[in-house]
């Protein structure tokens, strides 16, 4: 058991004793075990909330008792015509074990309509800019029975290239376009069925972002936009959150909305890996014999068998809320209930905070995490998992553990590559990439095509990743990347390649100072650091 | 520095990648449609057993698969050959246009791309198709004629690999283009040239040795119905 050196620590947080076991971190689709400095602090997740028992009631009776406005069943008439739009795979992460909760909310959800003798129901993925999901993704998040049902007639993505799909719904006072997905714009309702998984997602923007077009999308899809966030996983200091409400209150004035939202806890580890969520001080002998035999069995594997087992890996999540009606009340519940699960207080900032980059990122379900998308997930989401100030001080290092592989789904990221081979090499400037690239990739033929046609992502989508690390790239003095396999990636980013764990701190120290204060975050499941 | 390129064009193969048809539709379609019966009835039976060994040039090259298989042409008029290139397009080619062809197309012009066909098909053949996408240009194999028919041989250079590297190549001189802000859209590993001339190659529903290359490269992969 280790020795808390330094005063009383918050709960879910550890320090490193000489007597502490080594902790261990993801790094892409293997597992690192570090010995970290004494006194080093660990910050943990929460342990999942105890899920509701009965999620199918759960979810009638959000929608039975809305916030702000009718119960459903009394908004329905028959022959109105009714959209539900859903989540895309980039929710939950990772994919959750069957059902989905998007199938359970849509078995309460279809028979209330059907009752109404409500028949013209179009099932719509909000994916945004996002690759559209192939047919299986697709079957899997509702279930055989609705997908049989409705697909693929009434059950389809939305294509945010299609001329004739989108209408314009106003204009807000700061000159903020706003084009919609139009069946959904057209519709007497549309139900919007929302999971909540970080505090950034849900709310206005489900709508406004989700099934929105690429012009939509730049007013707040910029680096400016993320550097006034602070941080964009806090909502109330959150520049993004602001110009999505903006842009709510246009879809609220044109359209009925009915807004179902989820909050899922954050059991993502199926039980052979649920001791990966466990402090290590803790584990017993069949923990480490099953981490022992993880790094074992994925190190003689090579990357794409690693990958293939993390991601049949399917997350055992459970329901913890669920609310329904207009956006704003319902995502403040939802808010609340999220942070519940995700916040912990931790007491003051640090010089130097370690991170492991597991193998998934919203934008790489069955896919590979690019370069760019380790970025995203270094300076970007991990570095934004804050409230009230950063975890790592101004001008601290931040260091990550990754591959750092050169390594590219053509398919799901064709403009990335040309992103990172050619654009990067040039400038690392995010407003100079958004000036000079970022329309051209957009309008990309091929770039379209892919995305309209195929399962890619849109040919604009490696910026706003890039530009989702602004803040962070702009915080931070250092990024050093452990278990990179090369040099360039990690050069081509920006940042430093450590041989391992201890050069990585030995070079923040020098950076920052001998007495610098070291804090890993063990992560994931997410941790939301309130950082006092 | 990218942003200092050139204006580009868009060269575009044909079979297979904008259309789901081959050259083996287009010279039975011109053996159907011979005149008289008995001709057609011959001259389609001798193109139905020609097809193995089609198979067999075009393992050797695609420079090999020309000479056998425009061999096959001979005898046919030039005014025919254009008349019925007219019911090619609306009986063969167009039902076989890949429905994403004209957005392709299209979102590439706006970008103000000049659009160019570049084929292994003969000239002929192709016209209607060329006026009806709105191609600026084409680059097309042409039939050698003598006396206004077709001798079976096609005037050099043959389009075909390497060729149409070379073709893509003294166009964009001569048009002033860009070849680092140009396009190519191909399907079969024997177009690589034409792809890797251009700083934009894309693979269109590429056959294996393609896809392998794509793979290698990074580069994009378009998969059309």
């Amino acid at each position: 058991m280790s020795v808390r050196l330094r005063g009383r620590p918050d709960a879910g947080t550890v320090f490193i004793d000489t007597d502490s076991a080594p902790r261990v971190l993801h790094c892409g689709e293997s597992l690192l075990e570090a010995r970290l400095p004494v006194g080093t602090r660990v910050v943990y997740p929460r342990p999942p909330i105890a899920p509701v028992s009965d999620a199918h009631e759960a979810i009638r009776e959000a929608i039975e008792n809305p916030l702000g406005c009718d119960p459903l069943p009394a908004q329905l008439r028959p022959g109105m015509r009714v959209t539900i739009a859903m989540d895309d795979i980039s929710l939950p992460l990772p994919p959750m074990e069957r059902p989905d909760v998007r199938q359970t909310a849509l078995e309460v959800l279809l028979p209330i309509l059907a009752e109404a003798g409500v028949d013209d129901i179009h099932l719509l993925v909000a994916n945004s800019l996002h690759r559209k999901m192939t047919e299986s993704e697709m079957r899997r998040a509702v279930g055989d029975d609705i997908h049989r049902e409705f697909y693929p007639d009434r059950y389809y993505c939305h294509d945010a290239e299609d001329p004739q799909g989108l209408v314009t719904i106003g204009t807000t006072p700061h000159g903020e376009r706003l084009r919609l997905n139009r069946r959904a714009s057209e519709s007497d309702l549309l139900i919007y069925l929302n999971i909540n998984l970080v505090p950034m997602d849900g709310g206005h923007k489900s709508v406004t972002v989700g099934l929105c077009d690429y012009e939509s999308l730049r007013p707040h899809h910029e680096p400016q936009t993320i550097l006034d966030s602070d941080s964009y996983m806090d909502p109330a200091r959150s520049a993004l959150s602001r110009k999505c409400e903006r842009m709510g209150r246009l879809v609220d004035a044109a359209l009925n909305v009915f807004h179902v939202e989820t909050v899922l806890n954050n059991r993502m580890y199926p039980p052979e890996l649920a001791f990966l969520a466990k402090n290590e001080d803790d584990f017993d002998d069949r923990d480490r014999l099953k981490l022992r035999a993880a790094r074992l069995a994925l190190d003689r594997l090579p990357w794409s068998a690693r990958r293939a087992f993390f991601q049949r890996l399917p997350a055992p999540y459970g329901l913890i809320g669920c609310w329904a009606g207009r956006t704003e009340p319902v995502h403040e519940r939802t808010l609340a209930r999220c942070f519940e699960q995700y916040a912990v207080a931790v007491e003051g900032q640090c010089d130097v905070l370690i991170a492991g980059v597991p193998y998934i990122s919203p934008y790489n379900v069955n896919s590979i995490l690019n370069p760019v998308l380790v970025q995203v997930m270094g300076p970007g989401y991990l570095f934004n998992l804050y409230r009230g100030r950063p975890l790592v001080r101004r001008g601290g290092v931040l260091i990550l553990a990754h591959p750092c592989y050169d390594a590219f789904d053509t398919a799901s990221h064709p403009s990335y590559v040309e992103f990172f081979h050619r654009l990067l090499p040039e400038t690392r400037d995010a407003f100079e990439l958004r000036e000079r690239y970022e329309e051209s990739f957009a309008r990309d033929p091929r770039y379209v095509a892919a995305y309209r046609h195929g399962h890619a992502y849109h040919g604009a989508h490696p910026f706003f990743m890039w530009y989702w690390g602004e803040n962070g790239r702009r915080h931070l003095g250092k990024i050093i990347v452990v278990g990179a396999e090369n040099g360039y990636v990690p050069e081509r980013l920006g940042w430093e390649r450590a041989a391992s764990l201890e050069e990585a701190i030995a070079m923040g120290r020098s950076h920052v100072g001998r007495s610098a204060e070291v804090t890993m975050l063990h992560l994931p499941p997410i941790v939301i650091a309130d950082v006092a | 520095m990218i942003g200092a390129l050139g204006p580009g064009a868009a060269f575009y193969d044909l079979d297979g990648t904008l259309v789901r048809t081959n050259l083996v539709h287009v010279l039975l379609f011109y053996a159907r449609n011979d005149r008289g019966l008995l001709k057609s009835l011959q001259r389609t039976a001798v193109s139905v057993a020609g097809i193995p060994l089609f198979f067999a040039a075009e393992r050797v090259s695609r420079q090999a698969f020309n000479e056998v298989f425009f061999r096959f042409f001979r005898g046919l008029t030039a005014d025919r050959l254009r008349l019925l290139a007219e019911e090619l397009w609306e009986q063969v080619l167009e039902p076989a246009l890949r429905p994403e062809a004209a957005e392709l197309i299209e979102r590439s012009r706006a970008q103000g791309l000049r659009q160019v066909l570049v084929t292994g098909a003969f000239d002929l053949a192709v016209a209607p198709l060329v006026r009806e996408l709105g191609f600026d240009d084409c680059g097309a194999n042409r039939l050698d004629l003598a006396d206004g028919r077709a001798t079976g041989h096609l005037v050099p250079p043959v389009m075909a690999g390497a060729a149409k590297a070379g073709w893509i190549r003294a166009y964009a001189e001569r048009e002033g283009l860009s070849l680092g802000s140009s396009y190519a859209y191909a399907d079969s590993l024997s177009d690589l040239p034409m792809l890797s001339v251009v700083g934009r190659p894309t693979a269109v529903n590429p056959d294996a040795g393609l896809r392998r290359v794509a793979r290698e490269q990074g580069w994009p992969v378009l998969w059309l119905s």
